[in-house]
């Protein structure tokens, strides 16, 4: 029963108020593209035991959805930040980088 | 015998008797009684039989640990299986039943499995009773039915209530003895929330029956001192009969408060969940004494030397009159001691470590009690009561040096903290060679959000086993709980506590240590699945390494005590029999709950009515009134028809039909889903979302749409109305609506979140009532308001006006093929218009009809259903739909999905009609069968009915289906697989079976 912070609405959310969204910042392949990016896209994810980047709804609160830093080993949460938003912010790498020198996730370190 | 004693029993009054019943026989027992306590004072020592080979099983616990203490509890709505005795406090009228044996608890048929025995060895399931095949079925299978299973299934439904209750508190502490009020006195003094939870009914813990002194007094004094204390903070809560059943994620915790299971039907809730947020969570849960390893040690009559200690000081019973204690620690010593001062006799302590001298032993030697160093019982004698043991040396193989009377067995294996809270979330122990047992490993604690640990284990359940350790690791608990917290901790002098001293204890895993097999075979680890040393060792040689399978094969640890007393002992037999070190084969997982906890109390006040909201349409009294036969769609209900005076559901039903093809019919569609989809970017953000063009759409018209997800799969279908330049309103399936608002909010907000698009769910904002059939434009006139007429208001248009006096939107869409008008209205005024409508409607033959004619006359006209004809794995190509895919659009979502090889494959099955050759109706989800056989030995198929009724309008079967190739082999017949193995022939025929060419709905 995790407790997230809802970057839109400030709320600290417990997860019975949160839908899971998957991985984050996914980056769609749509017609036109390979065969190989299409099935990476639709299907490949990191199963990382330590740091990882989700999507998370506050579905029963204010409905937007957002992105969360969190290790998957340990539970800990190193920030939250809008789904609006391309790549994980600095604050938010620096963040992880103070808790877990050396993390690495995808192509980012 | 076991029986009460003339005097003493600290929890018990004597003078309040308190009558119940076992196995019908008609007890007494007197307040302050467990049913144990209660049973065991009319020497009810035989409680069960085992769940293997239906041995005769007593008490060996006294506490939450008990795994033979069993009992089917109560009656009719308040009978419950599996109630363990020991917990289970004792009020008057009572109705308990022994479990697990046949005929009677005395003579038990199943107890022939004793001398089989060896044919039951570990994994017996696994290799036994494969071979031969046919045995599974007709000899094994149903002797292990009648032979496996603990207690009975209730017949009544639950009488009584449950809560839920939520709590947020800085610091949880769990555990109720000196070490937890202590902790819970450090954490209040600091102010903190505090909240403070005991498993049993009592505060204290096992100190008052150790005699445990604190500050120079009894530890009883000191407790009352410390409660008076706590209950004089605001800010401190207590519970008892509330047990820390969970620890989770991010300082989740649950506690299960029993309420009134000692006063049944007193009104308040039975059970409560407590369902807990705290910063910091204390586990103060105790230590478990570990039984030993000899032969016979499940006869009844050998107990736990410190549950033979408790029955005497707490409710003043006595197991036995002459008491054999055995042991490889000082602290069994207490026990000798206690029953010697009861006036019983304990002809001697059989202490398996070569020497011992502590202040313990000293005073059982001083008080003239016969002390056995190294040695061990070889055997226990006795069947379904103990009538003595068989000494040995410990050191040797079991030869009997001497044989002693006597009518119980106090054990102790030395204690195992109770670490399940602590590990529950992640926390990891450490291996105490000295005390031999896993403790808390405080470098590896369960950490929260932030990084830091959030569970501290306190007092014995910490490792510290002597009072004065215990209480001061407490004091230290509550205080580094509340300075991680940022509070600053009050000092004040720690009370001490004070015991005897112990001298050190000495491992003992088997006794003797060279025990033989024929005395392996009778050395029980887990007595609730009759797991024994020999079965352990089996898996071992025969290359169960990991503990993870040893216990999965052997059944170690897996009944409903989970191993809370055997694990250890099993784990070590395993380490041994590999030659492995303890801490390096480890503990198996620790999942929650701590002990059982109710299926109502998990469900709360959500049963009946309250299981979930159910959600009514503004029309809802009025079906309910004129005699509705309800349906479930989704969280709605919808009527499926409306029966009259003695007509079945297929009468009713297809007279619906019939009468709205040939005059009138209502329907109640309040419960499609209405989403608003609205901004400058609408039109485009449509056309990303349904496979067809969206945004050439004209204000005031609609478009039926197909929507997939990202995969290529049809996921919903609907009608769009354009509403003006930057408006859309998308009907959606009545049981989509939430999801696909979900699904739009997806892609906006963190796809395209730079698109002006802004949508909204209105589905309960407005009703909808669709007039369906010949004469809709006739009662639509006659209750006057805006034009509907064929030129102002054609198929597929929809406007805005007045309808009987109400603001209306009227759609011209249909789903059965009929003239057909969608009406919405402001949700209040629902019900006003349909009741307009029906007495309106009078003269012209109108019945309303419900979703099953709804579903007839769409299937009759080949639409789909979503879930009927899509199943996920669908795409709207497979559907005959290619009309409602654009081909000008670049991309939509699932648009690259479906130009994967295996969407674009011909030989996929494809929407057709399917007509019975006798005219009959195909059963729902039938196969059609393809010559041959697959690779399993099963039959091939090449389609399946995905929608069958009978059609009134036709008088005969009719069925979609999805058929390989289908649209391909018009007119070619196949065979479809019944239930009962017979086939029923079909033609693959057209799927729109009426008014093909929609004459009728557009009039």
């Amino acid at each position: 029963m995790l407790i997230l912070h809802c970057p839109h609405c400030g709320v600290d959310a417990e997860e019975t108020e949160l839908a899971p969204g998957g991985e984050a910042h996914l980056k769609r392949f749509g017609p036109g593209s390979s065969d190989a990016e299409f099935e990476s896209y639709l299907f490949h994810r990191e199963n990382p035991r330590g740091v990882h980047f989700e999507r998370w709804r506050h579905a029963f609160g204010c409905g937007k959805w957002f992105i969360a830093a969190r290790a998957t080993d340990t539970l800990e949460v190193f920030g939250t930040y809008r789904a609006q938003t391309a790549a994980p912010p600095q604050d938010i790498r620096d963040a992880i980088t103070a808790k877990r020198p050396g993390w690495a996730w995808r192509d980012l370190a | 015998m076991s029986t009460r004693l003339q005097t003493g029993g600290r929890l018990i009054d004597r003078n309040a008797r308190r009558g119940f019943t076992f196995n019908g026989r008609r007890l007494e027992g007197v307040a302050g009684d467990t049913l144990a306590s209660a049973l065991l004072a009319n020497d009810q020592m035989l409680v069960g039989r085992s769940f293997k080979y239906h041995r005769p099983r007593g008490f060996v616990a006294a506490g939450a640990e008990e795994p033979n203490g069993l009992v089917n509890l109560g009656t009719g709505g308040r009978f419950e299986p599996n109630q363990r005795a020991t917990t289970t406090e004792l009020f008057d009228g009572l109705a308990c039943a022994s479990q697990n044996h046949w005929p009677s608890l005395d003579f038990d048929i199943g107890a022939v499995n004793g001398p089989l025995a060896r044919f039951l060895p570990a994994g017996f399931y696994y290799k036994t009773f494969i071979q031969p095949r046919p045995f599974w079925k007709h000899v094994y299978e149903p002797f292990i039915r009648q032979s496996a299973g603990l207690g009975q299934v209730p017949a009544e439904r639950d009488a009584d209530r449950y809560e839920h209750f939520y709590a947020f508190v800085d610091v949880l502490v769990i555990g109720g003895g000196i070490a937890g009020l202590q902790a819970a006195l450090a954490a209040g003094r600091a102010g903190a929330r505090v909240l403070l939870i005991e498993q049993t009914a009592h505060w204290g813990g096992r100190a008052p029956v150790d005699g445990v002194t604190i500050d120079g007094h009894p530890a009883e004094a000191w407790i009352a001192r410390a409660l008076k204390a706590l209950e004089g903070m605001e800010n401190v809560t207590l519970r008892t009969r509330c047990m820390g059943a969970g620890v989770y994620d991010h300082g989740y915790a649950l506690g299960y408060e029993r309420v009134a299971d000692h006063s049944p039907g007193d009104t308040r809730p039975r059970h409560r969940l407590w369902k807990i947020r705290a910063a910091r969570i204390i586990t103060a849960t105790g230590a478990i004494e570990r039984p030993l390893s000899f032969a016979g040690n499940d006869i009844p009559g050998v107990m736990l030397a410190s549950a033979v200690r408790d029955y005497v000081a707490n409710w003043a019973v006595s197991p036995g009159d002459r008491t054999v204690v055995v042991t490889n620690n000082d602290d069994a010593y207490r026990t000798a001691l206690m029953l010697r001062e009861a006036g019983l006799v304990v002809p001697a302590i059989i202490d398996a470590r070569p020497t011992a001298s502590g202040p313990l032993v000293r005073a059982a030697r001083e008080a003239g009690i016969r002390v056995e160093t190294g040695r061990g019982i070889a055997r226990v004698k006795g069947a379904k009561r103990v009538t003595g043991v068989a000494l040995c040396a410990q050191a040797g193989e079991g030869a009997v040096l001497e044989e002693i009377p006597c009518d119980a067995v106090a054990m102790s294996g030395g204690w195992s903290p109770v670490v399940h809270l602590w590990s529950h979330c992640g926390g990891k122990l450490t291996w105490d060679a000295g005390q031999a047992h896993f403790r808390p490993d405080p470098e590896r604690a369960p950490t929260s959000h932030d990084g830091a640990p959030f569970v501290i284990a306190a007092g014995s359940a910490n490792g510290y086993l002597l009072a004065g350790e215990a209480l001061a690791d407490g004091d230290a608990a509550g205080k580094s709980a509340v300075r991680s917290l940022g509070m600053a901790a009050k000092g004040g002098a720690v009370p001490k506590a004070e015991a005897e001293a112990e001298g050190p204890m000495t491992p003992v895993w088997m006794m003797p240590q060279g025990a033989g097999a024929e005395l392996r075979m009778k050395m029980w680890l887990d007595y609730q699945n009759d797991v024994k040393v020999s079965d352990v060792q089996l898996a071992a040689r025969e290359g169960y390494e990991s503990v993870e399978h040893t216990k999965r094969y052997t059944t170690l640890g897996m009944a409903t005590d989970q191993g809370k007393l055997s694990n250890i002992n099993g784990l070590a037999v395993l380490s041994q029999s590999l030659g492995a070190d303890i801490p390096q084969v480890g503990t198996t997982t620790f999942r929650p709950p701590y002990t059982p906890i109710s299926f109502g109390a998990i469900a709360g006040e959500a049963r009946g009515d309250t299981f979930q909201p159910l959600r009514r349409t503004p029309m809802h009294r009025w079906h309910e009134e004129n005699g509705a036969d309800w349906e479930p769609v989704g969280q709605w209900r919808r009527p499926y028809c409306y029966p009259r005076d003695g007509e079945s559901r297929e009468d009713a039903v297809g007279r619906e039909v019939k009468n709205t093809r040939q005059n009138l019919g209502l329907l109640d569609a309040s419960t499609l889903g209405k989403i608003l989809v609205k901004g400058p970017d609408a039109g485009r953000f449509l056309d990303m979302l349904y496979t067809n063009m969206m945004s050439n759409l004209k204000p005031g018209k609609c478009r039926y749409g197909l929507m997939c997800n990202e995969n290529g799969f049809l996921m919903d279908d609907g009608v769009v109305a354009r509403i003006d330049e930057e408006t859309f309103l998308c009907h959606t399936t009545s049981g989509g609506a939430e999801h696909i608002h979900a699904h739009m909010e997806d892609w906006l907000q963190c796809e395209w979140w730079d698109w002006r698009v802004y949508t909204a769910n209105l589905t309960e904002q407005f009703a909808q009532i669709a007039v369906v059939g010949p004469h809709a434009r006739d009662l639509l006139e006659k209750l006057g308001g805006m034009d509907v007429g064929a030129g102002a208001l054609p198929f597929m248009a929809w406007s805005e006006g007045e309808i009987a006096g109400v603001r209306a939107r009227v759609y011209r869409i249909s789903f059965s093929g009929e003239l057909s008008y969608e009406i919405a209205v402001p949700a209040s005024q629902g019900l006003a218009l349909w009741e307009k409508l029906v007495s309106a409607g009078e003269e012209f033959g109108l019945m309303p009809y419900g979703t099953e004619a709804l579903h007839v006359m769409r299937a009759e006209k080949g639409f789909i259903m979503i879930g009927d004809e899509t199943d996920g794995t669908v795409i709207p190509q497979d559907l005959g739909l290619h009309w409602a895919i654009s081909k000008k659009k670049d991309d939509y979502i699932g648009k690259r999905a479906q130009q994967r090889a295996h969407m674009v494959d011909p030989e996929r099955w494809q929407l057709v009609g399917l007509e019975t050759l006798g005219g009959g109706v195909l059963p729902e989800g039938a196969y059609a069968l393809a010559p041959d056989q697959n690779a399993n030995g099963q039959r091939n198929t090449q389609g399946r009915v995905t929608s069958t009724y009978y059609s009134p309008t036709l008088e005969r079967g009719i069925a979609l289906g999805l058929v390989r190739r289908g649209p391909e082999r018009m007119g070619e017949i196949i065979e479809f697989a019944t239930l009962d193995g017979t086939t029923m022939s079909a033609k693959i025929v057209d799927p729109v079976f009426y008014d093909k060419d929609g004459e009728k709905q557009n009039v």
